[in-house]
């Protein structure tokens, strides 16, 4: 028995306004759409519909939305369609159920819960177009001591550090997950906007060397591509321990996703499957990762900082503390609701708890231990806008990662189904014909554009609060009340109530 | 110089205060005591002196201590027992605290302030005192009896308090160590500069920005050993953009002080004044959101709100001038011990 699944979305055509032109045809990997001969007219199977919208944004003539299928199993409060579909799959399939980008079931959302500061009569606000207004900030250690030159002038003891010229960088995806298309839109809108973009752990294609300024490479339990003019390439590297998305596991691509520039890439056979193990085989406990940071400070002559990315989860305050000491430069903590490639659904939406709590206590734990100066935080997974960056950079953290949002900005639609490698806006695809569809240069544009947009907005609303630095702003949590939290919730993030003042 | 000099200058300012906060701060003022601590402290309550006092016992040798001379007057009501100590650290206990001197005379304020009920040390530099309390300023000042101390270096404020309610402790200037701060503004950058400060054991118990700059600048100067000057570039630093057009060792300078201690950057408006032993430290927030004049009389410095608050005192000056926003305006004695 092989149980039919109603599509969970249809397609629907204007028939009335549709030319037959045949671009949604070419335009669907999936196969959606056709033109039936003996009708003349176009015909689509919604069970093929992965809903990237694609042929809706194509259509000229508008003929085509997608809409949620009012189809359903009797209504019942517990087992929901979703439920009951991936109990079908399961028991059809016996594997394990996969799915792609953050989290999306119903859980808080602790941003939406937070309400931002501003000035009124005591302090003036700061108008942002008139006055200078900084968003220019440096990511990395800032232990330093105070030494002097025989003419009393200070020497610069700092460790090196990444100079961002607004807090915001684009987090790991991996060539191989992603194309070659998006990868340069990443590694483009870097250099121009003067922040940094990551490799994920797929290693650094040749052509992007010349980007390596404004790269981060990633050293992932694969160790994927690894070598050391990668690790000399690059402005820093981050040893990735783990993903929002799925704590406590590895990462799989499969072997069809490994073309021969992927391959070459990655320094692994092409058509082979690229598995991460789960932890890293040479990382057991806490001084063994001090050994991995130390042995990359010790490869690239201690020019580069050094980031540590870990998934948020129960006990990340402590496992923070621990990477602070560990001559870490920065501490990447990735939330559950972060953007995958692809990940065990159960796992994605089960496993870790929500950046917010993580980034607020990881800020606070660090701060009671005095070691806050050791290291830089970066808080991703997952940063929706402007707003949520400023709470998250007033609740603690340096900088955000942007994955999802970076994705959104080069054409993805958020359809989740980038694991079936058919991603029809060239982004989560390696097939030649999808990847064209990406033009690096709109992809730059529009990525630059995105983050020049949210720098304003940064800039509006801290001027809005009489605040000209972003530093001055981080860590700022009496900028920040909560609203419908409870005593509790409210005490974790470390912030006022709504209406309470000083 | 007498503390009537400054009575009379900010009496005219009157009208930027709202009686809710006087206060003064001498220096050079018990050259009699000058190697002793002096401890000013307001004590609510008799039982609250006491248990100072069997504190202060455990941990320094009084030189003397009495209650500070006050005239009553009607526009000044409701003060607290005020107290005041001469002390030096016990010799044995400094020695098994293995602090510096100065440190482990901090760490004993920071104690009484936050564990003793009623009790609040309000000046514990060395020959320099602070006098202050609920009132307007000049009416402090008469209160204290200040025409009675000379010293060579004054300062003094009016407040108008809006975050914390008026009450003595919470009056400017506020002291740690020889250190005193009156300042005008309300920083927006407060909770960074607090949750940052407090992680080198500082406790910011008022709630006050005066307080938490007063930390700052205790934390660079005493704690990193920066000079007031640097430390100017921490608090008030120049836009990056206004950075990258200094000479290269500025650059160098700037770059590095903002890279190393950006959580202490103070934004919102702000106008201070330092006191410190031999010296004053004039400082504006960097968009010079609120006002300081400066001006010089020989070799006399003032430095004020308003140029009239020094012409009332010197009609007749060399020179009038506003430091721009971020420009540390410093005047020290040429002995910087202050004698």
């Amino acid at each position: 028995m092989q149980t039919y699944i109603y599509p969970e979305y249809e397609v629907v055509r204007d028939r009335a306004k549709c030319v037959n032109c045949r671009i949604c045809e070419r335009e669907c990997a999936n196969g959606v759409h056709r033109f039936d001969e003996k009708l003349k007219v176009m015909v689509e199977d919604s069970a093929k519909c992965v809903n990237c919208h694609r042929c809706v944004c194509m259509c000229p003539v508008h003929a085509l939305k997608i809409v949620k299928s009012d189809d359903t199993y009797k209504l019942n409060a517990n087992w929901d369609n979703r439920t009951i579909n991936e109990i079908f799959k399961q028991a059809d399939s016996g594997g394990v159920l996969l799915s792609s980008m953050g989290n999306p079931n119903t859980y808080p959302i602790f941003w939406d819960n937070l309400l931002i500061n501003a000035s009124q009569v005591t302090n003036p606000p700061i108008d942002p177009l008139r006055e200078p207004m900084e968003t220019q900030m440096w990511l990395g250690s800032r232990v330093v001591s105070i030494r002097r030159d025989a003419e009393g002038k200070l020497v610069d003891t700092l460790k090196p550090q990444l100079k961002l010229s607004v807090p915001i960088m684009f987090s790991a995806m991996s060539y191989g997950s992603i194309s070659y298309n998006a990868h340069e839109s990443l590694a483009r809108a870097a250099s121009e906007l003067g922040i940094y973009y990551n490799t994920g752990e797929g290693g650094l294609h040749k052509d992007f060397y010349k980007y390596g300024a404004n790269t981060i490479v990633q050293v992932a339990s694969g160790r994927f591509g690894v070598f050391r003019e990668y690790l000399d390439t690059a402005a820093a590297i981050e040893i990735k321990m783990g993903q929002g998305a799925k704590p406590g596991i590895g990462g799989h691509l499969p072997g069809a996703k490994i073309t021969a520039d992927v391959a070459e890439t990655r320094m692994i056979p092409e058509g082979a499957d690229a598995i991460s193990p789960a932890p890293h085989h040479d990382i057991y406990s806490i001084e063994d990762l001090r050994q991995l940071v130390m042995s990359l400070k010790e490869a690239t002559d201690y020019k580069k900082p050094v980031f540590v990315k870990i998934a948020a989860v129960h006990n990340i305050a402590a496992i923070a503390s621990g990477i602070a000491r560990s001559g870490a430069d920065v501490i990447a903590i990735d939330g559950f609701r972060g953007g995958t490639g692809a990940a065990p659904t159960r796992i994605r939406d089960n496993v870790g708890i929500p950046v917010e709590v993580a980034l607020a206590q990881v800020d606070q734990r660090l701060r009671e231990e005095g070691i806050r100066d050791n290291v830089s935080i970066v808080a991703g997974g997952s940063i929706r806008s402007s707003g949520d960056l400023l709470k998250a950079i007033a609740l603690g953290a340096d900088a955000c990662y942007i994955g999802t949002a970076a994705l959104l900005a080069m054409g993805c639609h958020l359809c989740r189904s980038c694991h079936s490698g058919k991603c029809n806006w060239g982004i989560a695809t390696q097939r030649p014909d999808l990847v064209k569809r990406l033009d690096p240069d709109e992809g730059a544009r529009r990525l630059v554009n995105l983050v020049t947009a949210w720098k304003h907005e940064l800039e509006e609303m801290m001027g809005g609060m009489g605040i000209n630095s972003v530093e001055a702003l981080r860590g700022n949590r009496l900028m920040l009340r909560g609203i419908g939290l409870t005593d509790r919730e409210l005490n974790i993030l470390g912030v006022k109530s709504a209406g309470e003042s000083m | 110089m007498s503390g009537q000099r400054m009575i009379d200058s900010i009496a005219v300012m009157r009208e930027r205060s709202n009686g809710l906060g006087g206060g003064f701060a001498g220096y050079g003022i018990y050259p009699d005591y000058k190697e002793f601590y002096a401890f000013h402290l307001f004590f609510d309550s008799k039982e609250a002196r006491k248990e100072t006092e069997s504190f202060i016992l455990r941990h320094f040798e009084i030189a003397y201590s009495s209650e500070i001379q006050t005239r009553k007057i009607p526009q000044v009501t409701d003060e607290p027992i005020i107290w005041r100590y001469f002390l030096a650290p016990l010799s044995r206990k400094l020695a098994d605290s293995h602090l510096d001197e100065r440190e482990y005379v901090a760490r004993c304020v920071n104690r009484i302030n936050v564990c003793i009920d009623g009790a609040y040390v309000f000046s514990s530099g060395k020959n320099m005192g602070i006098f202050k309390g609920v009132g307007y300023p000049e009416d402090i000042g008469a209160f204290y009896r200040l025409d009675e101390y000379f010293g060579y270096c004054w300062t003094c404020h009016g407040r108008y308090p809006t975050n914390t309610p008026g009450w003595w402790g919470g009056a400017h200037p506020f002291g740690l160590l020889d250190y005193s701060i009156v300042h005008n503004g309300e920083i927006s950058s407060y909770d960074a500069n607090r949750r940052y400060i407090e992680m080198f054991g500082y406790k910011c118990t008022l709630k006050t920005d005066t307080e938490v700059i007063t930390y700052i600048i205790d934390y660079l100067v005493r704690k990193r050993g920066l000079t007031m000057q640097e430390a100017a570039k921490v608090i008030a630093p120049s836009f990056w953009a206004t950075i990258s057009s200094k000479s290269e060792e500025a650059q160098r300078e700037e770059t590095f002080l903002r890279r190393a201690f950006p959580s202490l950057l103070v934004t919102g408006p702000f106008s201070i004044i330092v006191g410190y032993t031999g010296g004053i430290m004039a400082l504006n927030d960097r968009l010079k959101l609120r006002s300081a004049v400066c001006a010089t009389k020989g070799d006399l410095a003032y430095v004020a709100s308003e140029e009239s608050a020094i012409r009332k005192v010197e009609p007749d000056l060399d020179k009038v001038w506003s430091p721009a926003g971020g420009e540390a305006a410093v005047f020290e004695l040429y002995d910087k011990e202050g004698v």
